[in-house]
C-alpha cells in the first residue's frame, strides 16, 4: 500500500511510516488511520500533541479475544505507543458487594483475561498501575491536556470534558484507533479536530426554575443533537461564569450524559466553557437549529426512560454514585450529605447496599482524611471500580440496582433518579 | 423494488434481509450480551442469534441481529463501539452489512475499517444512503448491496 491510494496527503514521515519504515504492525495501524481520515474527507494527518494518551479498554473480557490478539500483534511488531497513557477504570474489586455465583462468573467466565490484558497495557505504554479511570483528567490523576492540544483518546465522557472543558482537539475515537494514534504520532485531521467542526449546530436554551440536574440536562440534549454540537445558552445563571471545582464536576456529568444518551463530543457553554468565553455566539452556525428546556421537558425526559427491573415496585438491592468516577470535591460532598442525612434520620448505616465509585488517585486522597472513616461508618464502599463492567452480566440483571448515572442506567438495567433522590432512598428506614 | 446509492465506505456485495433502526444505533448496548454470553448454552439461544440488547431502541431490542443488513441512521454510545463491532465481525456475531442513511459516524467506521483490515472478510459498509432509505425499508426485506453502493430494497 502506497500513500499514491489516498487522496490524503501526506509528508515523508507519515507516508514512510505506511510504507514500513518501522514494521509491519506500525504500518497496518497507519493504514487503518489513513482509511478513517479517508471517511471523513481528512486531507492530511496532525501530530498527536498531548503528553499523554487514554485508552478506553479496560477490561480482559474472554470474549474479547480479537482484541487481545491484536495487542499481541502490535507488540510483538514493536508498535508500541509513543506516550504514556491513562485507560478506563478496572471491572473487578473484591470490596464490592458480589454474590458467591457472581464471583465465580466475573473472575472464570467474563474478565478471565483481566491479567493478561493488564500485562499487555503495561507493555504497551501505561501511565502506572493506578492510571485506570474514566476520569483520567482530575488533578489527583494527571493526564489533564491543554487548551488546543490534539489528542488520540478515546471514553466517551473524557472526550467530551476534554474537548469541552479544557479546550483540547480530539474526536470521538474508537478503542483501538486511540491506540493506533497513539502509536504512530498521528491523527487524521477533520471533525473536532478542525475550527469548522467545532461550531455549534445546536443552540439549546435553558429555562428551568432551579439547577437542571447535569445527567438529566445532558441526557435531553444528547437525545436530541445527537452527535451534533450544542451552544448551551442560560446554565451560566445556575453554574457561574468560573470554571471551578463545582462547574467542573457538574460538566463531568453532563458531558458523559449527553455523550451516552446521544454522542456529543464536544458542547458549548455560554459564558463559561473556554471557547464559547473567548468566542461567543460567533461558535454558532448560520443556520443552527433551536432546542428550548423547561422543568417540563426534563421531567418528560426523566418520565421517559424504562424501567427495566424484573419487579418495578421490587425494592433497591445495590445503588452505586460515581459513573464517571466522583471527583474528590464529590466525594467529599456525598459524605457529608449521607452522613449528615442518616444522623437526621436517626440511622447509622446506609438502608441499601452502597458503592461509591472514584479515581485510585482520588481514593488515595480521599483515604489520608478523617471522611474516609466517616464514610466507612456510614456502611458505603469506595472502589474504583467500573459499575458499567461490574453490571454487564445476566445475574446482574434479575439485582434491582440504583443510580444517578445516566450513563450507567443506558447500558444496564440500574434505575435512575436524580441525585436527591438517591441520597433520600439511601438514608432511610427500609420498611 | 427501489435502488438507492450510497458511498461505499468497505466496498463489497451483499445480500441479507432488512433489520431498521431509525433512531441511533447504541453499538456497546445492543451487542454487549451477543458479545459476552453467546457461548454459554444456559443462556439460551437469544445471545447467541445476537439479539439486540439496547432497551433504549424500541426499533430493535430483542430481535436478533445475525446475518442482518443493518439499516440505521448512525451509531451513538461509547466509544467502545468501533471495537466492539469489529469483535462481532471477528466472532462471527456481526450484522451482513451496515447501511448508513447519514454520513457514517466516526465509531461506526472504525469498527468497520479495523474489520476490513484484520478479519478474514470484510463488513461491507455505505453511508449517504438518505432519509428516505430509511423511510423506505422494513424489516425483512431484501436487500442487496453492490460494489459501487448501491443499494436494492425489494
Amino acid at each position: 500500500m502506497t500513500a499514491m491510494d489516498y487522496k490524503m496527503v501526506l509528508t515523508p514521515e507519515q507516508e514512510a511510516l505506511l510504507n514500513g519504515s518501522k514494521g509491519d504492525a506500525v504500518a497496518k495501524a497507519m493504514k487503518t488511520l489513513v482509511m478513517y481520515g479517508e471517511a471523513f474527507g481528512a486531507e492530511k494527518m496532525v501530530p498527536v500533541t498531548s503528553k499523554m494518551g487514554h485508552l478506553v479498554t479496560s477490561f480482559g473480557l474472554k470474549v474479547m479475544k480479537p482484541v487481545y490478539d491484536l495487542m499481541d500483534t502490535l507488540i510483538e511488531g514493536n508498535a508500541l505507543s509513543g506516550q504514556k497513557f491513562s485507560v478506563d477504570p478496572k471491572p473487578l474489586d473484591k470490596n464490592v458487594p458480589a454474590s458467591f455465583l457472581e464471583n465465580i462468573v466475573f473472575n472464570k467466565l467474563m474478565y478471565s483475561m483481566q491479567d493478561s490484558y493488564d500485562s499487555q497495557l503495561e507493555k504497551l505504554g501505561l501511565l502506572g498501575r493506578d492510571a485506570y479511570t474514566c476520569a483520567c483528567y482530575l488533578d489527583e490523576v494527571g493526564n489533564k491536556p491543554g487548551k488546543g492540544e490534539i489528542l488520540s483518546w478515546a471514553e466517551s465522557s473524557a472526550v467530551v470534558y476534554a474537548n469541552s472543558v479544557l479546550g483540547a482537539r480530539c474526536n470521538r475515537n474508537s478503542g483501538i484507533i486511540e491506540l493506533f494514534g497513539s502509536i504512530t504520532g498521528f491523527v487524521p485531521y477533520f471533525g473536532l479536530l478542525t475550527d469548522e467542526g467545532r461550531k455549534a449546530t445546536w443552540v439549546v436554551e435553558v429555562n428551568t426554575t432551579k439547577k437542571p440536574e447535569a445527567q438529566v440536562l445532558g441526557s435531553a440534549i444528547g437525545m436530541k443533537v445527537m452527535e451534533d454540537v450544542p451552544y448551551v445558552k442560560g446554565l451560566d445563571k445556575w453554574l457561574g461564569t468560573e470554571l471551578d471545582g463545582d462547574a467542573c464536576a457538574y460538566l463531568k456529568d453532563f458531558g458523559a450524559a449527553t455523550a451516552s444518551n446521544g454522542a456529543v463530543g464536544l458542547y458549548h457553554i455560554a459564558n463559561l466553557t473556554p471557547e464559547a468565553v473567548e468566542q461567543g455566539e460567533s461558535l454558532i452556525a448560520p443556520d443552527a437549529k433551536t432546542y428550548v428546556i423547561d422543568d417540563a421537558e426534563l421531567e418528560r425526559v426523566q418520565n421517559n426512560y424504562p424501567v427495566m427491573w424484573k419487579n418495578p415496585d421490587g425494592k433497591p438491592q445495590l445503588c452505586f454514585v460515581g459513573c464517571p468516577h466522583l471527583s474528590l470535591a464529590q466525594l467529599n460532598e456525598w459524605t457529608d450529605n449521607v452522613a449528615e442525612r442518616l444522623k437526621k434520620n436517626g440511622l447509622k448505616k446506609v438502608s441499601v447496599p452502597t458503592v461509591f465509585t472514584s479515581a485510585p488517585g482520588v481514593i488515595e486522597q480521599f483515604n489520608k482524611t478523617p471522611k474516609a472513616q466517616v464514610l466507612k461508618d456510614c456502611g458505603i464502599v469506595l472502589s474504583y471500580i467500573c459499575p458499567l463492567m461490574y453490571m454487564n452480566n445476566p445475574l446482574c440483571k434479575s439485582k434491582n440496582v440504583i443510580t444517578c448515572s445516566n450513563k450507567l442506567r443506558t447500558y444496564t438495567t440500574s434505575r435512575y433518579y436524580r441525585s436527591e433522590q438517591i441520597l433520600d432512598i439511601i438514608t432511610k428506614e427500609v420498611k | 423494488m427501489k435502488q438507492f446509492k450510497g458511498r461505499p465506505v468497505v466496498a463489497g456485495k451483499c445480500t441479507a434481509p432488512a433489520l431498521v433502526s431509525h433512531g441511533g444505533f447504541n453499538t456497546l448496548a445492543s451487542f454487549q450480551g451477543a458479545l459476552q454470553f453467546g457461548e454459554i448454552p444456559i443462556l439460551g439461544n437469544k445471545y447467541k442469534q445476537t439479539e439486540c440488547d439496547d432497551q433504549n431502541n424500541k426499533d430493535l431490542y430483542r430481535k436478533p441481529m445475525l446475518g442482518k443488513a443493518l439499516c440505521l441512521p448512525q451509531t451513538i454510545g461509547s466509544t467502545t463501539g468501533g471495537m466492539v463491532l469489529y469483535c462481532a465481525k471477528a466472532l462471527g456475531k456481526s450484522p451482513a452489512c451496515l447501511l448508513f442513511s447519514e454520513h457514517i459516524d466516526s465509531l461506526a467506521a472504525a469498527g468497520a475499517i479495523l474489520a476490513a483490515n484484520f478479519c478474514d472478510e470484510p463488513m461491507v459498509t455505505v453511508d449517504c444512503l438518505g432519509q428516505e432509505f430509511l423511510d423506505y425499508v422494513k424489516d425483512g426485506m431484501k436487500i442487496t448491496v453492490d460494489e459501487d453502493g448501491t443499494v436494492t430494497v425489494e
